[in-house]
Order: C-alpha cells, then structure tokens, then sequence
C-alpha cells in the first residue's frame, strides 16, 4: 500500500508542478498600465496561482485514488473540497470559489460513477427499467415540445428567460438544418452560417429598401438560401472529407467579406438597422401604430404589454423549428432523404445501385441552406440591426458543434445540445470572462461519457413492425 | 485468342483500353455475355479482373474500345445511368450500408424500381436468403460476412437487373458459405432469369458453376472456353487450381 500512496504523491505533486510552471505566467501576474510615464508594472496573484495549484494536486490525487478503487476517500476528498469552495473563506475572486467547489463536485461525482453506471447497467435489464426506456425513447422529444408550448404562460416567462428561448430554439432550427448536411448526408459543411447571413441580409434589404413584409420575404429568402447552397455545391460535388470542410469554410468567409466590403449594398460594417418585425395579420407590435396599420394589442382588445412581441416571436421560431423538423422527418422517409443517408455511408455503393450522387449532394445542401435562410429571416427581423459581425465563423462552428454533440441525424440530441451549448453560457453570464470555461467544460464532458453525441444511436426510418419511436429520430 | 460469339449477346466488351493514371490496366479486353447465360472471368491478384468490372460500369471510363450493353453503347455513361439501364452491381467487398438496417439496405437496392412491385421483390429476396428475413431489423454492419454477402446479392436483385455483375462474392468467406452463395447464384441465374457476370479468384467454383469462363492475365484474356472445359484444362489447373502461379 505504501509504495502505491507515494506513486500516487508523487504522481499529483508532478501534475501540481506543471500546473505551476504554466500557471505562473498565466494566472500569476498580471500587467497593469500605470500612466504614459511609467508604463507597465506587475501585480502579483500568487494567492490564485497557490489556489489553483492545490486544488490540481487534491484533484489529480483524487483520480488516483478513484482509479485505485479508493471510492469513500475520493468522496469526503470532493466534499471537503466542496465545503471549501462554498465556505465564506475569503479568497481573492468569485471564481476561485466556483473553482474549488467545482473541482470538489467533480471528484465526488467520479466516485460515485462506478455505482451509478452500474445501477443504471442493472436497471436497464430489469423491466421497470426497460419501460422507463422505452418511454424515454418514445416521448422524449414530445416531452420536450409540451415544455416548448406552455413556457410562455408560466411564472418562468420573464423576458431574459424568453429572450434565451427564442435564441435556443434558432439554434434548434439551425441545428436541424444543418443536420441536413451533415448528419444525414455526411458533408461536414464549416460555412454553414453563410446561408443564414443570406438570409437574414434578403429580409433585411427587402424589408427596409422594397417595404415588403416579413411574411412575404421569408420563402423568398428561404429559395435565395437554397440557390446559394446549389452554387455552393456544384465545386465541392467532388470533395470529400476534410477538402469539402476546406472549400465550405472558405465559402462562410467569402459570404461574409462580400457583405462587408460592398458597401453600396449592404451597408457594410455598419450594418442595417430599423428592420421591420414580423407582423400578425398585418397588425404590428408596438406602443403605436404607424399611419394606416393597426396595433396587435388594438386587434385583441388587449392591453399593450411589451413582453407580446417576445412571445409572439418565441411562437414563430418554434413553429419555424417545427416545420424544420417536420420536413426532415419526412424526407427521411423518402427516396432522397434514404439517399443521403446512404450517401454518408458509402459513395460508391449508391452509384452502384443507380443513385446520381450529384444531384443528392445537391438536394442536400440546398435544403439545409434553405433553413438556415428561413432562420436568418427571421434573426433578422428579430434583432432589427444586423451587421457582417452576426455571421462569423464561430457561429458556423457552434452550429457545427450542437450537431455533434447532440449525436450525428439525432433529432431530439440537436435540442438537447442546443439547450446545453447556448442556455449554458447565458446561465454563467454570472461568471463572467470564466463563462466560457464552463462551455468548454460541458463540451469535454459530452465527449467523455458520450463520445458520439448525446443521443448516438439511428433509428431506422422505417421498420416493418412498428416499434416505439415516434418523435424522435 | 479470340474464341466463342454468342449470337445474342447481353453484354459485349470490344478491345477495351483502361488506364489508372500512366499505368495501363487493360489491354484491349474482348468478351461477351449471352442473354441468360452464367459467364465467369477468374484470373490472379492484379490481373485486372475487378478493373474490368469497374470498367462496365463506368468508374473509371475506357480510354478506348466499346462496351455495349442489349445494343447500346454505354461506354461514357455514368454509372448511375447504366445502372439505370438494367445493370445491377454487387462490388468488391460487398459496401453494404452498415448503419442501416437489413431492410433499409434493401430498400436502396429498389431505388430505381417501381414501387408497386417492392414487396414481390422482397419476398423473392427472403424466399432466397431466409437468414435475411430472420435479421431484417439487424444494423447491416453487425451481420456476419456470408449474410453481408448475401444482403448485397439481395440488395442488387432488388431493382430488378437484367444482367448481374458480381465481384468476388467469396472473398473471405467459409467454404460453407461460400458453396451457399455460389449455389444461390445458380438459382439467380435459372430461376430469376438473370444473366450473370461473375469475376472470382475462386476458380473451381466459379468455373463448375459457369456456363463459360474467360482467364484474364495482366489485363489480356488469354483463354475463353466453357467451363467444363477450362476446368480440365492443364494450364489453367496449373495457374489456378492446384496452387501455381500465373
């Protein structure tokens, strides 16, 4: 026992050292502009750095003892860790605390991993088990919808919450749009965001320079979308792999230096502002009304409420969502969404039994840009101001990231995934520049314990003898 | 050696050149295929066999020569488009869909044909290879390689091809399976009314099961004859029979 308690000292104190060795610069000081005369000075951290350093070694030492089997002391090791972190022991920052106590949960959630997945393991067997299964499978998603329908009439709907609902459930639809391309058919597409710039900069123009209304604009803009995905395809029909990843980010970039450098059209850089919202039966959301329309709340009868317009919004995304989803599922069903299933699968064999590649890549890429289109008419005429600063290729790569992580053509994994990857960051704003560190950190967690995604196994579209799985996929 | 013309052709191939890059694969091929016949072409590792068969179907295309399939000349076409012509492919290590179930796989395989007739076909299919009936739920990646064989076998049946190209359907497989499968073609064959094109490194099965072989050896035929015949032939016993080289 002796020698494997110092192996395991030792093992943590290197860790602890290396921690050190990159910390110092990183965390241990900081510069300080002091006025022209003086320039720069230093000031010292160390109290953060010491921190930092003690709880990676607790930590690394923890793991150890996990992996030794050791489970109880791993336990009290993460509560007191715990009760550290939330203790009114004063440390320099907020986030020191979130850090100890984080580092604690994570240590007492390792040991207590072995039991949960084995009791999982069991009850999964047992029939009680199976049903809850069973039930999970089939009415997950719609669960998930009944939540989606009634959060606007519940005490939780305030505005920052509606707000975060309307933002989750775009990313929903772009996640499913993307879904499209990547989890169906296999073209991992880096530039997804092009489309949704397109979309949103056609109900911009046509809005604020042609006066046409929301309605009229969004399958003008959902075509527009879709011509520019069958532009997109035609020189990457030969690609595969890593090089169609290569021309499709390319092609996010192109979309969005064009928006910014032609200026005469676009605005540029500055954007363009005042878009109209979306209007219900011509009525629009305001205080007041402008010469000739009428106001929603006059058309109801109702008392203005400026939250009406948010909750008017959330309803168009969710039904735009829907649709999305809709769509997909059907296809699924369908010659061409069986073709771009088996096109992931292997090229070669759908030649081989008569599929034309080309025009599949191209249905693909033109229905999923066609979303993303939809989507960004409707970010357009939701945020009234868009600008080239909206569509940069972060947002291509959380799209990209929402479908991975929610399991490649799952559904029900896109929502969750979109939940988690957006609400998180916006739950921590508390956190401040740390924020980001949990996002990070959520998306190590999802590749550890779920490494092909939150939901990663396929339906089959259709089965012979129908077996639970409606609403989800 | 340019031997037997078979008055009605199904399929003929006529001098035809193929190149990968610099590096010439055929030479000048000549074979054809009867309506209704079994016709094998069996040769060593890197003959050109399954260049050959790529080479009917298009991918990669003939640098020169002819490839007529029931009277047209479907040289330039795309495979897609011979495929759609009645040509119906079962490739080189099987390229089944291994995330799709048995029946899904299936369902590929009817892409091209009339829905109407889909559930006639999959009985066929079935009523050939009960073991995919049994595994029709089954994820095609988790079959084992003799059903795997079988599903692409079925999955080519499925839209209905006059003429039938299959590549090494023995590769890999136990001898069990592999009489399985051959006897299964046969069936393909006699029953179905399918014309069969057959490229196999296993000689004596292909050649006792085919009405007539051809033996390709670096990109050249260099024998042609009825199966019995090249069977009892020394030369080809010596090459591809008892262990000798070619």
């Amino acid at each position: 026992m002796a020698p494997r308690a110092i192996a395991m000292l030792k093992d943590a104190a290197l860790t602890a050292l290396v921690t050190a060795a990159l910390g110092i610069f990183i965390v241990g000081f900081r510069t300080i502009d002091v006025g022209s005369r003086t320039g720069l000075s230093f000031d010292y951290e160390l109290t953060d750095l010491a921190v930092a350093v003690i709880v990676v070694f607790l930590g690394r030492l923890g793991l150890s003892l996990a992996a030794a089997g050791l489970r109880w002391p791993v336990i009290a090791l993460g509560v007191v860790m715990v009760a550290a972190g939330v203790s009114p022991m004063k440390l320099p920052s907020g986030f020191l605390h979130w850090f100890v106590a984080l580092g604690g949960a994570l240590l007492v959630l390792r040991g207590i991993w072995p039991w949960a997945d084995r009791a999982v393991a069991v009850a999964s067997h047992t029939s009680g088990g199976r049903l809850v299964q069973e039930i999970g499978a089939k009415w997950l998603g719609w669960a998930l919808l009944a939540v989606a329908v009634v959060l606007p009439f519940t005490p939780l709907a305030d505005q920052k919450t509606m707000d975060l609902g309307v933002l989750i459930l775009t990313y929903v639809m772009l996640g499913w749009g993307l879904n499209i391309v990547v989890g169906l058919a296999g073209l991992l597409d880096l530039g997804y965001v092009a489309f949704y710039a397109v979309g949103a900069y056609a109900y911009a123009l046509l809005s604020t320079q042609h006066g046409l209304g929301f309605w009229a604009v969004l399958p003008l803009a959902g075509m527009l979308a879709a011509t520019f995905g069958i532009l997109l395809g035609f020189p990457v029909l030969r690609l595969r792999g890593d090089y169609l990843a290569i021309v499709t980010l390319g092609f996010g970039e192109i979309i969005r230096l064009v928006i910014l450098n032609w200026v005469d059209f676009t605005n540029g850089p500055a954007g363009i502002g005042s878009i109209p919202g979306p209007t219900l039966f011509g009525a629009v959301f305001a205080e007041t009304a402008p010469a000739g329309r009428q106001t929603v709340a006059e058309m109801l009868g109702i008392p203005f409420n400026s939250n009406h317009r948010l909750i008017f919004l959330y309803y168009v995304i969710l039904v735009l969502a829907l649709i999305t989803n809709l769509f997909t599922q059907r296809m699924r069903r369908l010659p061409v969404g069986r073709a771009w299933e088996a096109l992931r699968e292997d090229e070669t064999a759908c030649k081989a039994l008569g599929i034309n590649p080309t025009n599949t890549k191209l249905t693909a890429f033109a229905v999923g840009a066609m979303f993303a289109g939809f989507a960004g008419s409707f970010f357009a005429a939701k945020q009234r101001f868009i600008s080239p600063e909206s569509f940069t290729f972060i947002e291509s790569a959380i799209i990209l990231a929402i479908v991975v992580l929610g399991g490649m053509g799952s559904q029900v994994g896109v929502v969750l995934a979109a939940v988690l990857l957006i609400g998180l960051p916006e739950w921590f704003r508390e956190l401040g520049n740390y924020r980001m560190l949990a996002f990070g950190l959520a998306m190590v967690l999802i590749m550890v314990f779920r490494p092909r995604g939150l939901i990663g196994h396929r339906e089959p579209s259709i089965r012979l003898h129908p077996v639970a799985s409606a609403g989800s996929g | 050696m340019r031997v037997t013309v078979v008055p009605d052709p199904m399929l003929s191939v006529r001098g035809v050149a193929t190149f990968y890059g610099a590096i010439q694969a055929l030479h000048g091929v000549d074979l054809e295929v009867g309506k209704g016949e079994i016709v094998t072409l069996i040769g060593a590792n890197g003959a050109g066999k399954s260049t050959l068969l790529m080479t009917i179907c298009g991918n990669p295309r003939a640098q020169s020569g002819q490839v007529v399939f029931d009277g047209e000349d479907i040289t330039g076409l795309a495979t897609h488009e011979i495929v759609r012509r009645g040509v119906a492919q079962v490739p080189e290590g099987r390229r089944i869909f291994p995330r799709m179930s048995v029946f899904e796989n299936l369902q590929m395989g009817a892409t091209l044909s009339d829905p109407a007739h889909f559930a006639h076909d999959l009985e066929r299919v079935f009523a050939m290879f009960p073991r995919l009936a049994e595994r029709r739920e089954q994820r095609g990646g988790t079959l084992s390689g003799g059903e795997q064989q079988m599903l692409a076998i079925g999955r080519a049946l499925m839209s209905r091809p006059r003429l039938l190209l299959l590549d090494e359907p023995s590769l890999g497989l136990a001898p069990l399976i592999v009489r399985q499968i051959f006897e299964a073609i046969g069936r393909i064959a006699r029953e179905e009314k399918v014309t069969v094109f057959l490229v196999e490194q296993n000689a004596f099965h292909a050649l006792r099961l085919a009405d007539r072989g051809y033996v390709l050896a670096n990109g050249r035929v260099r024998l042609s004859g009825a199966g019995h015949e090249l069977l009892a032939n020394a030369e080809v016993r010596a090459a591809y029979l008892e262990g000798g080289h070619a």
